[in-house]
């Protein structure tokens, strides 16, 4: 056994964190801040240049070829520094998948483009009425000729404002069951007939997007895998989703500067508090647990395995992890706790009062917690099904 | 990173646990209490050279197994005490089965109070004045065991006697005291996390053959749902707890600190575990007979032992964030 990262791996972390501190400006940061939109496309576009889009995708597909650990890091060091990857995660999902099923086409046009950090990808899956059963989603895409004509709504179409394509799951066989009547298309944002609404969050601010689709035509071409075969392609950019994130790393590191400086009416540092040492100790500990989940899980990606457990857990406990602890550094700073990152004498400038709210949707996306957890209950311990086999 | 143990600790693991099948059955494990010591068990596992281990990180896979089974022997007292001494110079004898113990806690009263192993042990190492201290525990044990949640051989232990040989001098026995104070966190952290293991087993076994309503209890998401927080905290405690003993063997600065994670995390996890492993066999895993009251009373005295597991988070916050100077 052995617990330490590579020493290659720490040369690419200090790499990553030279890159973050040069485009991660204080002006990228502000636009963020202001739009709620996590996605910023000089910095995409600097991730672009540096070749850290396809960081792990194969030399021939224009990738660097880098291993899981190195992936694992990348992406540690983004949370780390709060970077806008929303953009970046979202597409790799959609591009990883074209990478497998999408046609010699969609392949050539799209992914030099993806990589060149040109190019956006939504991800069309919730509706009003289908969250966590996406596979009820009723979307309606009809054949005409060679063509086919889309009509309905998708919610939670987070960048749909700023990409350049959204990739769609609709509903082509009404008669099928549910899973087998599917189908996915890589849609132009253009197109006509498709309308973004945007929809407000608890974010600090945060948006997200309604899309709305009428009479919208599109090729055949636009088509990814088998006609009603949308599921398997839909499972196969899942299982690029999950894998855990941070615990609450960045909360705690700005709380704990904040407690150094900070002063109590009698005049002592906040930290001086034993109490208040206790709790950020209690944080430090879950950081920990979940940096392990997270480590196991790209460990057992490394090794050739599935991690469909290990990342179930470690995501599962990481938000759960991530809100736990949020509300209570929040708590600790007291009634000034409250104040938002607008206001000048917020302690850690608002960052924790933002990162409470944040972490109320990462208990949701990507699997909320109660699918994981029945995913850990039924192939983690082999627990009798809940529900019938479909 | 590689978290898979080594063929030699998968092999030793195997070994250790076809032997307390064999001697620490729940049978032996009931007719070991309330003393909770059984001497044909200790003399297998000491003469296996199990408690002589150079690797905390060994030590640490032999406890999970000791762990798992609840073994009625002084595994972790032993070899942390034995590695203090061979610190100090003593010549302890490899696969001896003589049982030596440490008192966790300064000692300077002259009564080592509720020692771990102190019950059946020949031997106590104890910090008093600032020196290190071995007092030999002669002819009959400290008394009849003190009846305790746990059913532990803890006994109080007199330090102050005419018998005690200094182990260490004030320059460095507080040093080596705290070092294997935080070697017996680590240890007993992952024997928490057997016996955590060892109680999930039982309660998704129990859910998955208990019907009610017509369907397993295990069918049912409020039952679901909770294993799988459970099962996610033991592999989080599982995982910290094996690396604060692979970073303790590699003298990494962050070993003090991952050591009270360890034991903080395992002590939470192993007690809601346990009570929720408990609450899951019905009003059966209330009584006696049910093997589930074993592993919960057990995972609340074993890190009751140490202390109050709220003040070691105070400890661990103030070894991550005190003011210097």
């Amino acid at each position: 056994m052995d617990f330490a990262l590579h020493e290659s791996g720490e040369a690419f972390r200090s790499e990553v964190r030279v890159f973050l501190a040069e485009h991660l400006t204080q002006d990228v940061r502000e636009r963020v801040r202001r739009t709620g939109t996590v996605h910023d496309w000089r910095f995409h576009r600097a991730l672009g240049a540096k070749g850290w889009i396809g960081a792990g995708w194969p030399v021939e597909f224009g990738g660097q070829g880098r291993g899981p650990w190195e992936l694992r890091i990348f992406y540690e060091e983004c949370a780390r520094a709060d970077a806008p990857t929303d953009g970046l995660s979202m597409t790799l999902m959609v591009a990883n998948t074209l990478r497998v099923a999408g046609t010699e086409v969609q392949q050539r046009e799209i992914l030099p483009r993806v990589l060149a950090g040109e190019v956006v990808i939504c991800l069309g899956y919730s509706e009003p009425d289908t969250g966590s059963d996406v596979a009820a989603a009723r979307l309606s895409a009809i054949r005409d000729g060679d063509d086919w004509i889309l009509n309905g709504q998708k919610v939670f179409t987070s960048l749909a404002h700023e990409a350049q394509y959204v990739f769609l799951l609709t509903r082509t066989n009404a008669d099928a069951p549910k899973h087998r009547g599917l189908t996915m298309f890589l849609v132009p944002m253009d197109t006509p007939g498709i309308d973004v609404e945007p929809l407000w969050t608890l974010g600090a601010p945060g948006r997200t997007n309604r899309t709305f689709y009428t009479d919208v035509r599109v090729p055949d071409a636009a088509r990814v895998g088998d006609v009603d075969g949308g599921w398997d392609v839909m499972t196969a950019a899942l299982t690029f989703e999950r894998g855990g994130t941070l615990g609450a790393v960045r909360a705690l590191e700005e709380t704990v500067a904040w407690a150094r400086t900070a002063r109590r009416p009698d005049g002592s540092a906040v930290i001086d508090d034993p109490l208040v040492r206790r709790r950020l100790a209690r944080v430090a500990i879950e950081n920990e647990v979940a940096a392990l989940l997270s480590h196991r899980t790209t460990w057992t990606a490394a090794e050739g395995h599935l991690p469909g457990v290990e990342g179930s857990m470690a995501k599962l406990f990481s938000s759960e992890s991530v809100q736990r602890c949020t509300a209570d550094l929040l708590d600790l700073m007291g009634t000034e706790g409250l104040l938002t990152q607008d206001q000048p004498d917020a302690p850690a400038a608002g960052a924790v009062e933002a990162a409470h709210r944040k972490a109320a949707v990462a208990r949701i996306y990507g699997g909320t917690s109660e699918v994981l957890r029945s995913i850990v209950a039924e192939r983690g311990l082999g627990l009798p099904r809940t529900r019938a086999a479909r | 990173m590689d978290l898979a143990p080594s063929a030699e600790q998968q092999a030793r693991a195997l070994a250790v646990a076809e032997l307390l099948a064999k001697h620490a059955s729940p049978e032996r494990v009931r007719a070991a209490e309330p003393l909770g010591f059984d001497g044909p068990l200790w003399q297998h596992v000491s003469a296996r050279n199990w408690p002589d281990l150079d690797a905390l990180l060994d030590l640490a896979l032999v406890a999970e197994e000791m762990g798992r089974h609840l073994a009625p022997a002084p595994f972790v007292e032993v070899a942390v005490s034995r590695r203090l001494l061979r610190a100090a110079g003593v010549d302890v004898g490899v696969g001896d089965a003589t049982i030596t113990t440490l008192a966790l806690h300064d000692s300077s009263s002259g009564v080592a109070r509720l020692v771990p192993a102190g019950a059946v042990a020949d031997a106590v190492v104890a910090l008093r004045h600032g020196e290190l201290v071995v007092v030999p525990i002669h002819g009959a044990r400290p008394g009849a065991p003190v009846s305790n949640l746990g059913c532990l051989p803890i006994a109080d232990c007199p330090v102050d006697g005419s018998d005690a040989t200094q182990l260490m001098g004030a320059d460095r026995a507080g040093a080596a005291h705290t070092r294997a104070v935080d070697e017996w966190r680590v240890l007993t952290a992952s024997a928490l996390v057997g016996l955590a293991a060892g109680a999930l087993d039982l309660a998704v076994n129990h859910v998955t053959h208990r019907h009610q309503f017509g369907v397993p209890v295990g069918s049912f998401q409020a039952v679901q749902h909770r294993l799988a927080d459970l099962a996610t905290d033991l592999e989080g405690a599982r995982l910290l707890a094996r690396k604060a003993a692979w970073s303790a063997d590699q003298r990494a600065s962050d070993a003090p600190a991952l050591a009270a994670m360890a034991f903080v995390w395992a002590a939470g996890a192993a007690h809601r575990v346990t009570t929720d492993s408990l609450h899951f066999h019905g009003g059966y895993g209330y009584t006696l007979e049910n093997d589930i009251q074993l592993s919960f009373r057990r995972a609340k005295a074993w890190a009751l032992v140490l202390d109050d597991p709220e003040r070691e988070l105070s400890r661990l916050g103030d070894t991550l964030y005190a003011v210097v100077g």
